[in-house]
């Protein structure tokens, strides 16, 4: 009897984890923008190391076997990929939503036509203020609202339904009101005003991108007002902004929970910026099977479900809630992964995010540090910024 | 709030699906960043709201269907097609 296999009671214990809602492609960190706020990691993935088309349609119809309903096409710039056409009709073809998370810059209306055909169900338009100047500025690109005006009346041409994205934060949070008439103005079915979230290389710009505690309580009234003003015509969908918050937000709806994300290379992240957790380690797409991973995968065991707790969360009525929010916030404000997020008023570290928040709002500058390839520019190179709209790519 | 016209003839639009979850078997309505569940009377109405067919007559059709009094149907639809018109997941055309 003794050389019968005796089920490990962990293992036997192990329930799968229900099948996750959404995928998040990154299929490129290519882009023609590059915004300062942007949620890509600081070291982008360049175009040698990209999945193939036949990867990541293996990916998609696993994704979608699994479960996988809505399928977000994502960047980086997802349409600088050659083979975006053949990617998302093949998405379509294995059942799941297809949404296009686009810049529309550098698409052609022949090509968005030919997504169209292909059966793309949603396009979603960013838009980096209401002000062609400022948006420009912001967008690190000069012409690049305009472009995206016209894109818009492609995609309205064409039939397809439209949400506009706005990043909010410091430059444009008192523009919230024309930046939702822009998107009516455009024949968006919804907005999301989105209020920066501080990660990746929006954490490298917190100086110049947070505003005050005023500032957001304006912005929260303004997007109520006008949720009741435009009901039935506009969805207004708000994403916080958590500093300044007393509750913490329920990350990714809880890690390794709903969601999933795969990036350029084929890593599979529980969010965007899990590779700032340096301890955790990631599992490939082109090394095991998205279910494989999704069920197993040591990253997304880590803080799966509610044991890894520590208190405030571990006793919490609210841990089945918010999860403890977001695990790179408490990370990066802590320096613990496991601490409860500080946008908590419960965690011992609230008091030092409000304060970040407070500093950082008072700072009167706005020279970016823009997106690029490389990561962040050393800063003991000079670099010099005049205020005026820069040119796409690197800016130093 | 929406009113709801007997003569409209509402319709899901692009970007909204009505599917079978084989998965998790269920039915449900897929839109841009939300996925809405609803029950086997939603269901019917949904099935039936092609943008040929008038409010009233899915009314009339669901209360054949499930033998029940024309007025609380037309009353159930009409609030849920408002409620769904107001989400924009629904057309009203």
């Amino acid at each position: 009897m003794n050389d019968m296999t005796i089920p490990n009671p962990a293992e036997a214990a192990r329930v799968p984890p229900p099948a996750p809602l959404g995928m998040l492609a990154e299929l490129t960190h290519r882009c023609p923008l590059s915004c300062p706020y942007c949620s890509n990691p600081v070291e982008l993935d360049k175009r040698s190391g990209e999945l193939d088309t036949e990867t990541w349609k293996r990916v998609f119809s696993e994704a979608a076997a699994m479960g996988v309903l809505h399928l977000h096409l994502s960047g980086g710039e997802p349409t600088a990929r050659k083979d975006i056409v053949e990617l998302t009709a093949h998405a379509v073809k294995v059942g799941l939503y297809t949404n296009l998370i686009t810049s529309g810059i550098g698409v052609t209306r022949e090509k968005l036509e030919e997504l169209a055909t292909a059966g793309l169900d949603h396009v979603q338009l960013s838009i980096q203020d209401a002000l062609p100047d400022t948006a420009d500025r912001i967008a690190g690109l000069k012409g690049a609202h305009e472009k995206k005006r016209i894109f818009a009346g492609w995609v309205l041409e064409l039939g397809l339904p439209l949400t506009i994205n706005a990043v909010i934060h410091r430059a444009n949070i008192e523009n919230i009101e024309p930046l939702v008439n822009m998107a009516l103005e455009f024949g968006a079915r919804r907005v999301e005003i989105a209020h920066s979230q501080y990660y990746g290389w929006a954490l490298e710009n917190r100086r110049m991108l947070m505003p005050t505690r005023e500032q957001v309580m304006r912005a929260a009234e303004t997007v109520e007002r006008l949720r009741d003003e435009l009901k039935g015509k506009l969805v207004i969908d708000a994403v916080v902004p958590d500093y300044y918050a007393r509750r913490p937000k329920p990350c990714v709806g809880g890690w390794g929970r709903q969601s999933l994300n795969v990036t350029p290379s084929g890593k599979v992240l529980p969010c965007h910026a899990a590779e700032t957790i340096k301890h955790l380690k990631f599992d490939y797409v082109t090394e095991r099977s998205l279910p494989d991973i999704w069920a197993n995968s040591s990253a997304f065991e880590a803080y799966r479900g509610t044991s890894w707790m520590k208190e405030p969360c571990k006793g919490c009525p609210r841990k089945e809630i918010d999860f403890g929010g977001c695990r790179c916030q408490a990370l990066a404000i802590t320096g613990d992964p496991e601490q409860a997020d500080p946008a908590c008023s419960l965690s011992p570290f609230h008091a030092k995010i409000v304060a970040l928040a407070i500093k950082d709002a008072a700072v009167d500058q706005t020279d970016y540090v823009y997106r690029r390839f490389g990561g962040v520019p050393d800063p003991r190179v000079t670099v010099t910024h005049n205020n005026a709209p820069v040119p796409a790519g690197p800016v130093d | 709030m929406t009113e709801v016209s007997s003569d409209a003839t509402p319709s899901l639009p692009r970007g909204v699906r009505l599917r079978r979850d084989e998965v998790r078997n269920q039915w449900l309505l897929l839109a841009p960043e939300r996925v809405l569940h609803p029950d086997a009377i939603a269901v019917a109405v949904l099935e039936r709201c092609d943008g040929v067919r008038t409010v009233s007559a899915i009314v009339d059709d669901l209360a054949t269907a499930y033998a029940a009094p024309r007025e609380t149907i037309e009353t159930d639809v009409k609030a849920m097609l408002a409620d769904l018109a107001n989400k924009r997941v629904l057309d009203l055309g």
